[in-house]
C-alpha cells in the first residue's frame, strides 16, 4: 500500500473528517452515558418526589446505602454465580463438546445439529424467556418427560429459579462458542494431529495434550468476551422470572432497573449501573489484552 | 475388540444427536401450540388444528403496527451504521496513521462493554433533550450502540478489497469518496450485507432499549409489544402467544439462512479468535 498521490494531504484531517459522523453518535450515545454514569452517581436524583426538582450531590451515599444493602449484595453474589456457571463454564464445554465431536463428520449431519443447536441462538431473547417459561412450567414438556420416568411435576421456575435461568442462558448462548470453538479447531494443522496419532497417542491424550493447549488462547478470549455479553443479560431473566421469586434471580442488570425505574431511585440506580459498567470495563479491558497477546 | 471400535466410532453420533434434540424440545411447543386452537403451556399435537391463532395476530392493527415500527427501527438504524462505519472505517484500512493500533483497540474495547450499564443514563439523556419516547433517537441510539462492532468488521471487509482497484480509479481522476462508492462498495456487498444482517438482527431482538426509551403504546415495536401481549393475554390465550413468537422470530430465520455463507466469513474475519 504505498501512498499513492491521492492519499496526499493531511490524512489525519481526512480520518477525522471521514470518521466524524461515527464520533459524533459515540460521544452522544456511548461515551456521554458513560461520563454522567460516574457524574449521576454521586447525586439523589429520583423520578419523583421533591428530589426529582432538586437533584442534588450527595458524595458517597449512593455508594455507602449500596454496600449496606443487603440486596445488593444478594445481586452481585446472583450476578457471580450466573456468570460463571452459564458464561464461564456452561456454554463454554457445550460449545467445545460440539464442535469437537462434529469434527469430520459427515456434512449433512455437521449442518442438521448445527442448524439445531443454532436455533436456540437465533430466536429473540423475549421469545426464548417465553419458550422456556412454557417448558418449565408445571405442565410444560420438561416435567411430561420426567413423567416417564415416573418423576413428579416440579416447579422449576420457583424450586430452582437460579439454575432454571443458567439453564435457559446456555441454551440460548451455546452457538456462539461452538462457531467459536469450530473456527479454532479448524486451525488446528492435520499434520499435528497425524503425528500424535502415529505416536500412539489415544484419543484422550490427543484431547488434552495437543488440542487443548493450541486452543487455550481462543478459549479464553472467547470465555471473557461470552462473560461480557452474558454481564448484560436482562431480557431473558426480566421476562422468564423477573428477578424472583422474592431476589433469588435478581442479577445486577434487573437490580439496577428495579431501583431506577421501579422505586424511581435514578441516582442509586445509576450507582448499580456504575459497578456494572466497571466491571464491563474491567472485562474488556482484559479481552483486548487477551487479543494483542493472541 | 470389533464390537468397541462401533461403539467408539457410534458414541460421537449418539452424543451429539441426543444434545442436538434436547436443544430442539423447548422450541416445539411454540410450533404446536400456535395451530392449536385449545392451546395449553402442555406440550400437545393439536387436536383441533387451526389457523385462528395467526389470523388474530395478523389482522390485529396494533400489532401490525408494532411490527412496522420494529422493521422502522431495526432497518433504518442498520443503515445509518453502515453508512458511519463504513466510511469510519476505510481510513482505518487504508490510511498509514500513526496509532492506528491503538485506534481498533479502543473500538473493540467499546464493543465489548455492555450497552446494558448505560441505559439508565441514556433514559436521563433521553429526558433531558425531552427525546424521550421518539422513535428517530430511540433508532439512533440503537445505531450508535452498534457502531463499535460494525466499524471494526468493515474494517475487515475493506481490508480484504485490494487498493490498486482504487489507485486505478483514482487516476481516470475519481475522489476518494466516489472511489469508495463506485469500487469498494460493490466488492463489499458480502460484507455490508453481513453488517446489515447482524445489526437488523440485533435491534429487531433488542427489548431493552424500547422498553426504557418508548412509553407511548402506539410507539412499541414488536420486541415490547409481545412482551405486553403475554402481560395481558398470554396467561390465557397461549396459542396466540405462541403465534405472535413464531411470526416474530420468523424474520429473523430467513435474514439467518439468506445471510448464512456471508456471515460465517462475517465470523472468521470478525470473530475475537484472529486478533
Amino acid at each position: 500500500m504505498g501512498k499513492s498521490k491521492s492519499l496526499n494531504g493531511n490524512i489525519y484531517l481526512k480520518t477525522v473528517l471521514f470518521g466524524l459522523p461515527s464520533i459524533v453518535l459515540l460521544l452522544l450515545f456511548v461515551l456521554g452515558p458513560i461520563i454522567m454514569t460516574f457524574y449521576f452517581s454521586f447525586t439523589n436524583m429520583s423520578l419523583t418526589g421533591a428530589a426529582a426538582r432538586d437533584t442534588q450531590f450527595v458524595g458517597f451515599d449512593n455508594f455507602i446505602r449500596m454496600f449496606q444493602d443487603p440486596s445488593f449484595k444478594t445481586s452481585v453474589i446472583n450476578t457471580i454465580v450466573f456468570l460463571i456457571a452459564s458464561a464461564v463454564i456452561g456454554q463454554q464445554i457445550v460449545g467445545f463438546l460440539v464442535a469437537y465431536l462434529m469434527k469430520q463428520k459427515a456434512r449433512p449431519f455437521r449442518r442438521i445439529i448445527g442448524i439445531l443447536i443454532l436455533a436456540g441462538w437465533i430466536t429473540p431473547e423475549i421469545v426464548v424467556a417465553f419458550v422456556w417459561f412454557a417448558f418449565l412450567s408445571d405442565s410444560g414438556t420438561l416435567n411430561i418427560m420426567l413423567g416417564f420416568i415416573n418423576i413428579e411435576p416440579i416447579a422449576w421456575l420457583l424450586k430452582f429459579p437460579l439454575v432454571s435461568v443458567i439453564f435457559v442462558n446456555i441454551w440460548h448462548g451455546a452457538a456462539f462458542s461452538m462457531l467459536m470453538y469450530q473456527a479454532a479447531l479448524d486451525d488446528i494443522p492435520q499434520e499435528v494431529e497425524e503425528a500424535s496419532k502415529i505416536d500412539g497417542a489415544n484419543a484422550w491424550q490427543r484431547l488434552w495434550r495437543i488440542t487443548l493447549p493450541i486452543i487455550k488462547g481462543s478459549a479464553v478470549t472467547n470465555m471473557v468476551l461470552v462473560t461480557l455479553q452474558t454481564l448484560g443479560v436482562f431480557t431473558l431473566i426480566y421476562a422468564l422470572t423477573g428477578g424472583g421469586p422474592g431476589e433469588k434471580t435478581t442479577t445486577l442488570p434487573i437490580f439496577m432497573y428495579d431501583q431506577a425505574f421501579v422505586n424511581y431511585q435514578l441516582g442509586y440506580g445509576t450507582a448499580i449501573s456504575l459497578v456494572l459498567l466497571v466491571i464491563g470495563i474491567s472485562l474488556s479491558l482484559l479481552y483486548i489484552r487477551f487479543l494483542k497477546t493472541d | 475388540m470389533n464390537k468397541r471400535k462401533i461403539i467408539q466410532k457410534a458414541l460421537p453420533y449418539m452424543v451429539l444427536s441426543i444434545i442436538g434434540i434436547m436443544f430442539f424440545i423447548p422450541l416445539l411447543w411454540v410450533i404446536f401450540a400456535s395451530f392449536d386452537a385449545h392451546a395449553t403451556l402442555s406440550i400437545e399435537w393439536p387436536d383441533e388444528f387451526t389457523l385462528e391463532n395467526y389470523t388474530q395476530l395478523l389482522t390485529d392493527p396494533e400489532i401490525l403496527r408494532s411490527f412496522v415500527i420494529g422493521v422502522f427501527l431495526s432497518l433504518v438504524s442498520s443503515l445509518v451504521l453502515i453508512f458511519c462505519s463504513a466510511l469510519a472505517a476505510y481510513p482505518l484500512s487504508r490510511y498509514h496513521l500513526k496509532h492506528k493500533n491503538s485506534m481498533i483497540l479502543t473500538i473493540l474495547f467499546m464493543s465489548g462493554l455492555p450497552m446494558t450499564a448505560i441505559m439508565v443514563p441514556v433514559y436521563q439523556l433521553f429526558v433531558f433533550f425531552n427525546l424521550n419516547d421518539s422513535l428517530i433517537a430511540t433508532m439512533f441510539f440503537m445505531a450508535a450502540s452498534g457502531l463499535p462492532y460494525g466499524i471494526w468488521l468493515m474494517k475487515n471487509f475493506i481490508d480484504s478489497v485490494p487498493v490498486s482497484l482504487e489507485e486505478s480509479a483514482w487516476v481516470d481522476g475519481a475522489s476518494v469518496l466516489v472511489g469508495l462508492r463506485k469500487v469498494v462498495a460493490p466488492l463489499m456487498k458480502p460484507g455490508i450485507f453481513t453488517v446489515l444482517i447482524f445489526t437488523f438482527t440485533n435491534s429487531w431482538g433488542n427489548f431493552f432499549v424500547p422498553f426504557i426509551l418508548i412509553q407511548s403504546r402506539e410507539k412499541l415495536p414488536a420486541s415490547v409489544s409481545i412482551f405486553q401481549f403475554f402481560g395481558q393475554h398470554g396467561m390465557v390465550f397461549y396459542g396466540q402467544l405462541a403465534a405472535f413468537s413464531f411470526v416474530y422470530t420468523i424474520p429473523v430465520i430467513i435474514l439467518y439462512f439468506v445471510g448464512q455463507k456471508y456471515m460465517s466469513k462475517g465470523f472468521s474475519l470478525g470473530g475475537a479468535t484472529k486478533g
